[in-house]
């Protein structure tokens, strides 16, 4: 799998999404898991809750860090992935696969036009992101 | 962010990091590897077999003179008379107040020869203090820039070291330490550790650590050995409820509710604080210093407020993730009326309090060789 695959969209905080017509499934980057470390915790929104383009939406825990999740879209969340309360490692071993946070059903999908392409996001973490 | 930062310190062991691709952090004024591959599996590698840590940023100083075991007496907490040569002694150094000023490691090498191992982060203010109360015939030298320090921890360590150094390895006694060569460097080999595990500590010549550290994992490969970094360092002492200096002890916290009383010993005369550990001793324990586990799923940090019926009763001092145990652990004062092991308590983390409860420490049960 690419490292940063191109048919997601990115966000400046270092989550993705994949929009799949009214639904978009979000995770972390690889870079995101990579500079937290070992994911030890992962604290979700549930079911039915409403989510906001660039707010906080949940937590993730390495064993040092605490850092907070930003939604990269808007809507009401629609799926949970409840694996990650016993297995949070996921985010670290397949951050686009089985290391997925939530799924959001979208109230406006037109906010994908302003997160980041593949290219642009790996742009940015040469630059002002790569720290 | 992350820029080389060129005020921090670096260890004789920097150039081995970077090689070896480790993430570097700041720590106490210096540049320190946090983790090479990944905190949780560095720390099974300890667990499981060998583990080899810089801690070449600890200070060391010597104190040699008739009157070194005198002053020793006077600035440390615990009986200093008790120690022969060839053995370690866990001590305190205690304001008049109580409060702590470091923790350490006391060496007697001869009979008027004293090593103190302390903290990196306080060595400056550490030598001050030790200089304020120096008194007769003792001089005192501060050797932390000469002196490179590296922990091998684990269950293969006896092995590894065994095979590289002159002198009956498995002989040497928990806290206790033998002068040899290692790698063919001479330095002191100390059956000590913050681990847990059985293990060494290595005091070596600064500009010859890096000669040891590289035998020691070449060697090692064939017993699982790896380097390790900081951040392991703390989960696995974690779990040994192994006090941190500036986390779960400091200037405001007393030995006694640190659960550090079996190093205060008011019979050998007097010493700095003795009157002040004394009086709280007659007085009783406001607080104490326990460790938890979380009944809830959360993560309780440094710093985080501990619950009683939702009042701020405690503060959480240190806290993660156990890889060893399995469990979201945690250390933390809490007031002496719900210090029992069972005792129910809750953790503040992000406003909602999540349900803990007391538990029996150490969190992993040591292997240290007694």
């Amino acid at each position: 799998m690419a490292t940063y695959p191109a048919e997601l969209r990115y966000t400046r905080e270092h989550e993705w999404a994949k929009v799949e017509g009214k639904r978009a499934r979000v995770g972390i980057t690889h870079y995101a898991q990579d500079q937290l470390g070992d994911v030890v915790f992962v604290e979700l929104p549930k079911v039915g809750a409403k989510v906001t383009q660039l707010q906080t939406f949940g937590v993730v825990e390495s064993v040092k860090a605490v850092s907070d999740l930003f939604a990269p879209l808007s809507g009401v969340v629609a799926e949970v992935n409840q694996e990650l309360t016993q297995q949070p490692e996921r985010v670290n071993r397949d951050p686009y696969g089985g290391g997925w946070l939530i799924v959001i059903e979208l109230s406006s999908p037109a906010e994908a036009d302003k997160l980041m392409t593949a290219q642009q996001y790996e742009e940015f973490l040469k630059t002002a992101g790569g720290h | 962010m992350t820029q080389p930062d060129t005020a921090l310190k670096r260890t004789p062991l920097h150039a081995a990091h970077v090689r070896l691709g480790a993430r570097m952090i700041p720590f106490g004024g210096w540049d320190m590897p946090v983790q090479y591959t990944g905190i949780v599996e560095e720390h099974r590698a300890v667990r499981g077999a060998v583990g080899c840590f810089d801690v070449s940023h600890m200070g060391e100083f010597e104190f040699r003179g008739p009157d070194a075991l005198r002053t020793l007496q006077r600035l440390t907490t615990n009986d200093v008379s008790t120690l022969e040569i060839g053995q370690v002694q866990y001590s305190l150094l205690c304001y008049e107040h109580g409060g702590v000023v470091d923790d350490l490691t006391l060496y007697r090498l001869a009979d008027d020869h004293y090593m103190m191992t302390v903290n990196a982060s306080n060595i400056d203010k550490d030598w001050a203090w030790v200089s304020r109360h120096l008194d007769g015939r003792v001089d005192a030298r501060n050797v932390s820039e000469e002196t490179g320090l590296i922990a091998v921890q684990g269950p293969h360590a006896e092995r590894l070291v065994g095979r590289l150094s002159d002198v009956d390895v498995p002989a040497i006694e928990y806290y206790h330490f033998r002068r040899s060569r290692v790698a063919g460097v001479t330095g002191i080999i100390s059956r000590t550790g913050y681990t847990g595990e059985d293990g060494f500590e290595l005091y070596l010549p600064a500009a010859e650590t890096e000669t040891v550290w590289e035998r020691l994992l070449a060697e090692g490969k064939r017993d699982g050995a790896a380097p390790i970094g900081l951040g392991a360092r703390d989960t696995l002492r974690l779990e040994m409820k192994y006090a941190l200096y500036g986390n779960d002890i400091d200037e405001t916290t007393n030995p006694l509710e640190a659960g550090l009383g079996w190093v205060v010993k008011p019979a050998k005369g007097d010493f700095v604080g003795r009157a002040a550990t004394e009086a709280l001793r007659a007085s009783g324990l406001r607080r104490r210093l326990v460790g938890f586990e979380m009944v809830e799923r959360a993560v309780a940090r440094h710093g985080y407020p501990i619950l009683d019926a939702s009042a701020a009763v405690g503060v959480v001092t240190s806290g993660s993730y156990g890889p060893s145990v399995d469990k979201y652990i945690g250390i933390g004062y809490v007031p002496t009326a719900l210090a029992a092991v069972g005792s129910p308590i809750a953790v503040e983390v992000r406003g909602r309090g999540q349900a803990a409860r007391v538990v029996k420490t150490p969190f992993h049960p040591p292997r240290v060789k007694r």
